[in-house]
């Protein structure tokens, strides 16, 4: 029977008031459905496709486009370097990658960048050989590190537009509903992946677990995505997440750690429903844990947690002494586990963790938040980036925007770490602001903003060592003696970028 | 102090240093160095090291040092064991030490 | 010196540089630099240097620093003294004594460096441990040997070695000796230490065995890791009920000197002399263990 109505002629000045054209066809303009309704030999509606080849042509990736990764997998993840294998072999030159996060996997980048199929790096976190390689000047274009929220803030308001997301998935179903906690290569949460796939023009599923459908609870929505590809592997399981994490058994880890626990206990942000958020550091881990302890001891809950969600976490919540979790990354398989069974372990995205300039993020109304630091300088401005000798190899991640977020955000560091010091004159590339970092935990002392004189003198009335942080540096300085300047060059390897967009600080070349 | 073998002492430990001390055949004072903080560090750690060798009397020798984030009590103490295994004296002249 | 708080002295190998840096920064009460026996003897040279070089940079910030030398029948002993006055620490311990001569030779030995060295006399203090059936058997002349002395410790491992046993979990091996040396120490009128335990794993052991030596008398224990300091702080700081208690006693006894009365009660218990002795040690204790503060002469919680 023919596709055509009969005698339901639109009147033209209908058309023209409307705006819209006459019905041409049930099937005409809706691409995505069966033309052949009822013809039942056909394979199921999919969005699958062979080869990663095929994917990347359908996808429309030309030369100078942006494409997106994510970091779940971590150490594990294999997403980026086979991707960029297959790109590079078709000759598309020109990308700006935009991956949330990098590490030492991601090496391979290294020849990539050398055959100039990446030009531009927009990124939260650079680590290993890469990271040394650009800080020695292999590409011609500054990199852009940004925050997580961040990142959210530019893909949200366009200033960083995604052609295509290739977003790797522990589990999907074939039209591509897709989760993070089922599947041999679970990641727990898939915050990150979310705002890309809300915000890309194409959107890439790859997934080595193809589900039947719908693939409920889903992060990732169907009507998001436009082609999925199945793989063996998209990551190695033993390194996307910690396996059991065990109590350190560092002793400055512990004395850290168990004094930021007290600073907290006595801050005067210790109190019933309270909010935290704690890394996966071994000092944090330590201060989470003795915190607890005080928490048992005097009867204290926390209504929620942000995370970075550990399995110590986990089971705080799940003993009762903390209500709700929201979850942007899932750490271990404890975090994976809870996240996939417990409605009250939300998975939150990135924009809602930290995006400064959307409706209001998470951290906002985070109470507590423990942080680490390369360097933290006299004025409390921190470093999480550049190391003693100048080179990349850390991450902006969630730094700056929960130390703006929280009542009280405490720096655990060690004041030296071998030779170099912790606590300097002036920090070699600024994250985090000063005026948003409160308290500093060393296992040398333990220094308070002035600009938080109220939290100082409830430190010091709990004995707690707090002296200023000029004491530290000079403590710092004679144990270790005072450093050489590291010498740059002028080229700019990358630039800063605050979480509301501006740019902060910039990163020079190193001498070599 | 005369340099009459190799003599060497520390360890490749995180925080320590490897002093090894040889003769340099007659042409002076040598210092070879390699240090997980050299661009911070290795100025002070050849000027703790000239420094200690001058105290020591020591005008000809080899010195090789793998440094790994060593503070310069530490430096000093190596070198001072090294020089005087490789001079062959057992005795430490405590008074002069500083 | 004599009378410091010395509830926990960590054990510190002489030849590792990050250890010695970092020994400090748990507060233990003291911290015990070895040259003895967690050196090799290829080592000794190399590590007496370092603790020197070491002790005369670091800032110990106020934790007291020991420094065990290599006993004087050795080859090593009468060099480490030799370098250890110059390096200033605040005691020297004697390893393995035997007897009071032992402990006099040492003496002896100090008093010539710390005159060589432009130094007051007894600047440097004493400890001597004994680790032998004849040490055991001479600890009250050991104690009293000298004046430089402050402590005797007791030192299990090569004791019951020579004694032909082993540690166990209740120590009862080691009655005697531990007896034998607070005894010696308290009629001497100095201070007594307890030896180390082993099993870092095995947290409720350690408990157990330092509220045993607490109850003997001791005044402190050898640890071996900063994760026991806690453990040992803790028992050794008396609890608020004992605090209360001797507060009571202090107060009530005060009050009766100023009135002329002579014997008082508290709580229905008659108070004499040695029950306010034990109560005002008890306030010192907790003065020093941070719990109570002392103003104006009267103990504040």
């Amino acid at each position: 029977m023919p596709d055509v109505i009969q005698n339901h002629t639109i009147p033209e000045d209908i058309l023209k008031q409307f705006q819209r054209r006459q019905f041409e066809g049930a099937y005409t303009h809706t691409p995505h459905v069966r033309v052949d309704k009822g013809n039942r030999s056909l394979p199921r509606l999919n969005k699958l496709v062979d080869t990663m080849e095929q994917v990347i042509i359908k996808s429309g990736l030309k030369d100078g486009m942006t494409i997106s990764f994510h970091h779940h997998f971590r150490d594990g993840d294999r997403i980026i370097n086979m991707v960029m294998d297959v790109i590079a072999h078709m000759g598309i030159k020109n990308l700006t990658l935009a991956a949330s996060s990098l590490s030492d996997v991601h090496a391979p980048l290294i020849d990539h960048i050398k055959n100039k199929v990446v030009t531009q790096i927009h990124t939260s976190g650079i680590r290993g050989k890469l990271a040394e390689a650009i800080s020695n000047g292999l590409m011609d274009n500054p990199i852009l590190i940004h925050s997580h929220g961040g990142r959210a803030r530019a893909i949200e308001t366009s200033r960083l537009k995604i052609d295509v997301a290739f977003l790797g998935v522990p589990s999907c179903d074939v039209y591509g509903n897709a989760n993070g906690y089922t599947g041999q290569s679970a990641c727990g949460s898939l915050g990150y992946a979310k705002v890309d796939a809300l915000y890309a023009d194409r959107v890439v599923l790859i997934t080595d677990m193809l589900s039947e459908y719908p693939n409920t609870p889903f992060s990732i929505h169907q009507d998001q995505v436009d082609y999925i590809i199945k793989v063996d592997h998209v990551g190695d399981p033993q390194r996307i997440s910690l396996g059991a994490t065990r109590d350190t058994k560092n002793p400055r880890d512990i004395l850290i750690g168990s004094l930021a626990a007290r600073v907290i206990a006595c801050s005067g942000y210790f109190e019933e429903g309270f909010s935290l958020q704690t890394g996966s550091g071994g000092a944090s881990l330590v201060t989470t844990k003795f915190l607890y302890e005080y928490m048992k001891e005097q009867n204290i809950r926390a209504n929620w947690a942000l995370g970075g969600i550990t399995a110590q976490i986990v089971k705080m919540h799940e003993e009762g002494y903390i209500k709700r979790l929201l979850d942007v990354q899932s750490f271990d398989q404890e975090a994976i586990r809870s996240i996939g069974e417990n409605r009250y372990h939300s998975e939150i995205d990135a924009s809602y963790y930290a995006n400064p300039l959307n409706k209001g993020c998470a951290v906002n109304k985070i109470n507590v938040v423990v942080l680490s630091a390369l360097e933290i300088d006299t004025d409390f401005n921190v470093n999480v980036l550049t190391g003693s000798n100048g080179v990349l190899r850390g991450a902006s991640g969630g730094h700056s925007d929960t130390a703006i977020g929280s009542g009280l955000s405490v720096i655990v560091a060690p004041l030296i770490r071998g030779r170099s010091a912790t606590v300097v004159e002036a920090v070699k590339t600024i994250i985090t602001p000063g005026s948003t970092v409160d308290v500093l935990v060393t296992d040398r002392g333990i220094a308070v903003n002035p600009r938080r004189p109220i939290v100082a003198e409830r430190l010091k009335e709990c004995q707690l060592p707090v002296v200023p942080i000029e004491e530290l540096k000079r403590k710092a300085e004679r144990l270790a003696g005072v450093p050489e300047p590291i010498e740059f060059e002028d080229k700019i390897v990358a630039v800063v970028e605050y979480r509301d967009g501006t740019i902060i600080d910039v990163v020079r070349q190193v001498k070599s | 102090m005369k340099i009459i073998k190799t003599g060497s002492a520390g360890t490749l430990e995180s925080s320590d240093v490897l002093i090894t001390v040889r003769s340099n055949n007659g042409r002076g004072v040598q210092i070879t160095l390699s240090s997980t903080v050299e661009k911070q560090f290795g100025k002070q750690i050849r000027l703790v090291v000239l420094e200690t060798l001058k105290q020591l009397d020591v005008t000809e020798a080899a010195v090789d040092i793998q440094d790994k984030g060593a503070l310069d009590c530490a430096i000093q103490a190596r070198l001072i064991a090294a020089v005087h295994r490789a001079a062959g004296i057992e005795k430490i002249n405590w008074e002069e030490m500083r | 010196m004599k009378d410091r708080l010395r509830r926990t002295m960590l054990y510190v190998p002489g030849n590792n540089t990050g250890i010695i840096r970092d020994a400090a920064i748990y507060r233990s009460d003291s911290i015990m630099i070895d040259l003895e026996d967690s050196v090799s003897y290829r080592q000794k040279d190399a590590a007496r240097l370092l603790v020197y070089t070491s002790l005369r940079t670091f800032d110990f910030e106020g934790v007291e620093t020991v420094v065990r030398i290599n006993g004087l029948d050795t080859p090593y002993g009468r060099e480490d003294i030799k370098a250890m006055v110059r390096a200033r620490p605040d005691i020297i311990r004697l390893p393995k004594t035997d007897s009071a001569h032992d402990v006099q030779e040492a003496s002896r030995l100090i008093l010539q460096e710390e005159k060589k060295n432009g130094l007051p006399e007894g600047s440097i203090g004493l400890m001597a441990a004994i680790e032998s059936p004849l040490g055991v058997i001479n600890a009250y002349e050991i104690a009293c040997a000298s004046e430089r002395l402050v402590g005797i410790a007791i030192g299990a491992e090569d004791y019951v070695t020579a004694m032909k046993t082993s540690r166990s979990a209740d120590g009862v091996e080691l009655l005697y000796a531990r007896s034998a040396v607070v005894t010696a120490a308290r009629a001497a009128g100095i201070q007594a230490y307890d030896t180390v335990y082993s099993d870092l794993n095995n947290e409720e052991g350690f408990r157990q065995e330092v509220e045993l030596i607490k109850q003997l008398g001791f005044d402190g224990k050898s640890i071996i890791s900063p994760r026991q300091i806690k453990v040992v702080h803790d028992v050794f700081t008396p609890s608020a009920k004992e605090i209360e208690h001797a507060q009571k006693v202090v107060e009530a006894i005060d009050e009766a000197n100023a009135k002329g009365s002579g014997v008082i009660a508290v709580d229905g218990k008659m108070i004499d002399k040695p029950i306010v002795e034990r109560a005002k040690r008890t306030l010192e204790m907790a003065s020093a263990s941070g719990v109570l503060s002392r103003k104006e002469g009267r103990y504040h919680a």
